[in-house]
């Protein structure tokens, strides 16, 4: 049976989704649409993307029972360990995927949009492993706060191009590498969430849904059952998100909680907490919730996290808020900072600080005794060493 | 204002001109078009300014951006259209980007255009299937026509659909490009437009995307019906101001 989380022919969950593009990209995404599914379910993309997440990404990725954090707040606590992937975060479950499937498409030059860097650094890896041309846009303002993540990409060959329009974030990375993707329609935008038309959220999601995959069994071998009683997981655009949830989506005795970045405060007017903030509107191709003002010119989000300072979330989670599948709670730069902190400090992991916000909603909730929760450790903080000294107390 | 079909009925290449609206300065909106219409532009395209327009490049992106800073939104900007449509001679089509729509209210912003002696749209970003599914019966009924936009990469077969539901003219976008693309008209986009010229379609064809002078609009004329400038122009409007658009247009046309 098809589940109600999956998108309909035209790429829609609910109301939510659908491809409003240029014309001028309508061939580009008409031939993937067409043809990812067949690709992603063909035997031979299985073989080597299973391959290569296996004996190059490191996977699977361990489940980690993190005993002093769950004494801490009195629940069976796990982290997934998407930080320990190569390249440092969840991101590289998705660049594998798609550059399979750009290969497989006759694609050899590949164009890519990151926040934190971490997408970018993943598809400039997978590049470099497969001899591809990798040119990444990336904010004015993000390229200066996540300067390590830009060195990276230099090295792996990558051309780094600034966005210099809007808030020279990841919203104007994205618009800027739309924009090359129309002048240059031969060229594979390899998208970096489950965001944009369709079918980059629905194919961004399938390639991140190995976390949930490997859950699944590893639950089962630790705690003889396959579900959790609660995920965790933050949301920028909201692919490790997408990836954590989707195996349990149907699943509906299994509580997800999604986590967005509230900046100063979500009635700050510093924030990103899409959610709280937005309505429905278009961005970057598809129909969605997106933070706006009253004639539709979109916000500029803030967050201390580049990777969820987005005005937008992707069509799936504006679906799993409306049906109230998935509970949407915020986390400040503040609260996101002790999180950080804290798991350093109790556990010896330096997390990054997009999934330090998952974990700054632990204080917040009550839980029962031996409740079972997996927060997504979605990467790792080495990106934010910088942010992390200026806020270390001395 | 006059109808766009009874332009399209004269017997001459028309020139169609792109502004931003509220640029270079709010209330420029009416003094623009005027000018416009003294020059002898044959139709006039208001652009909506936009906070991400994805189908624009730097020039008309940073007027769209100048034009907000100025304080314009889509009350004023209506205001400024209604307070001109009784002197205004010369049709005036509508170009923005979806979420403008869908945000303002999609019966009211119908309401507007309408109320303001328009009755022509071109949204970049509304695809054919979207148009199918819920726009065409909402145009429909309050007498609205959709401009399709075609590229070097639009099918035959999708043309042939595309030309079947146009009643005003079809945008032929000029090359794989967004706004403000410069230089000569190439081989590859002359056998383009031929081969569109060669499909007989029903509709009226206007190039635009990359047509900045005399040169390029007269090449694209060759095989349609008429071409837009619109970067090429917002560019002369924030270096020369609104004194130079007569110097702009006329060398075009004449």
């Amino acid at each position: 049976m098809k589940s109600k989380f999956h998108p309909d022919e035209n790429g829609y969950f609910g109301q939510y989704g659908g491809a409003f593009i240029p014309e001028l990209l309508y061939p580009n995404v008409k031939e993937l649409a067409d043809n990812y599914i067949q690709i992603i379910e063909s035997d031979e993309f299985q073989k080597e993307y299973k391959s290569l997440l296996k004996d190059y990404v490191g996977r699977p990725t361990p489940l980690y029972l993190a005993k002093r954090l769950s004494e801490k707040y009195g629940a069976t606590i796990y982290l997934k360990r998407e930080d320990l992937n190569h390249t440092g975060a969840h991101k590289v479950n998705n660049t594998v995927g798609q550059i399979l499937i750009a290969k497989k498409l006759g694609k050899t030059k590949i164009i890519a949009e990151t926040g934190a860097g971490q997408h970018g650094v993943a598809t400039a890896t997978v590049c470099a492993l497969m001899g591809l041309e990798c040119t990444v846009f990336m904010g004015e303002k993000d390229i200066v706060r996540q300067s390590p993540n830009v060195a990276r990409m230099k090295m792996l060959g990558a051309k780094v191009v600034p966005a210099t329009s809007g808030s020279k974030t990841l919203k104007d990375a994205t618009n800027e590498a739309i924009r090359y993707w129309i002048q240059n329609p031969e060229t594979f935008y390899l998208i970096g969430s489950v965001v944009g038309p369709h079918p980059h959220p629905d194919m961004v999601a399938r390639l991140q849904a190995i976390i949930s995959e490997e859950m699944k069994w590893q639950l089962k071998e630790k705690t003889g059952k396959e579900n959790p009683d609660t995920i965790i997981a933050c949301v920028g655009g909201g692919s490790n998100a997408a990836g954590t949830f989707y195996h349990y989506l149907d699943d509906e005795d299994v509580e997800l909680i999604s986590v967005e970045a509230a900046g100063l405060g979500v009635n700050s007017g510093e924030s990103a907490a899409t959610s709280q903030l937005g309505e429905v509107g278009i961005i970057h191709g598809s129909k969605t919730i997106l933070m706006q003002d009253e004639y539709g010119q979109i916000s500029e989000p803030y967050s201390i996290s580049a990777g969820l300072d987005y005005p937008g979330v992707g069509p799936l989670h504006a679906f799993l808020y409306e049906t109230k599948r998935a509970k949407f709670m915020s986390a400040t730069d503040k609260e996101a900072l002790e999180a950080a902190f804290e798991l350093t400090k109790i556990e010896g992991i330096i997390p990054a600080l997009e999934t330090a916000h998952a974990l700054a909603v632990l204080p917040k909730i009550k839980f029962k005794k031996d409740q079972v929760v997996v927060v997504n450790l979605s990467g790792r903080g080495d990106k934010d060493l910088e942010i992390y000294i200026k806020h270390l107390e001395v | 204002m006059k109808t766009l079909e009874s332009v399209f009925a004269k017997d001459k290449k028309l020139l169609s001109i792109y502004f931003t609206c509220g640029y270079p300065k709010l209330n420029d909106t009416s003094k623009v078009i005027s000018a416009l219409e003294k020059s002898g532009v044959d139709f006039i395209e208001v652009g909506l300014p936009y906070s991400d327009p994805l189908a624009d490049g730097p020039t008309i992106q940073d007027s769209s951006q100048k034009a907000l800073e100025n304080g314009i939104n889509l009350d004023v900007v209506f205001e400024q259209l209604l307070a001109i449509k009784d002197t205004n001679k010369t049709p005036l089509v509508i170009m923005g980007y979806l979420n403008q729509l869908l945000k303002y209210g999609e019966d009211k912003f119908c309401k507007k255009v309408i109320e303001c002696g328009i009755d022509t749209v071109i949204l970049p970003d509304l695809p054919m299937v979207e148009f199918e599914n819920h726009y065409q019966e909402l145009f429909e009924t309050y007498g609205i026509t959709n401009v399709f936009l075609i590229t070097p990469h639009t099918s035959e077969e999708r043309i042939k659909k595309i030309d079947a539901y146009t009643k005003a003219f079809i945008y032929v976008v000029a090359s794989a490009s967004i706004t403000g693309a410069k230089g000569e008209i190439s081989n590859n986009q002359v056998a383009y437009f031929e081969r569109i010229k060669a499909m007989n379609l029903q509709s009226k064809l206007i190039v635009g995307f990359g047509i900045s002078d005399k040169q390029t609009f007269t090449t694209a004329c060759d095989y349609a019906d008429g071409a837009i400038i619109g970067s090429a122009f917002i560019k002369s409007l924030g270096e020369n101001g609104l004194a130079h658009i007569d110097h702009f247009i006329k060398p075009i046309i004449s």
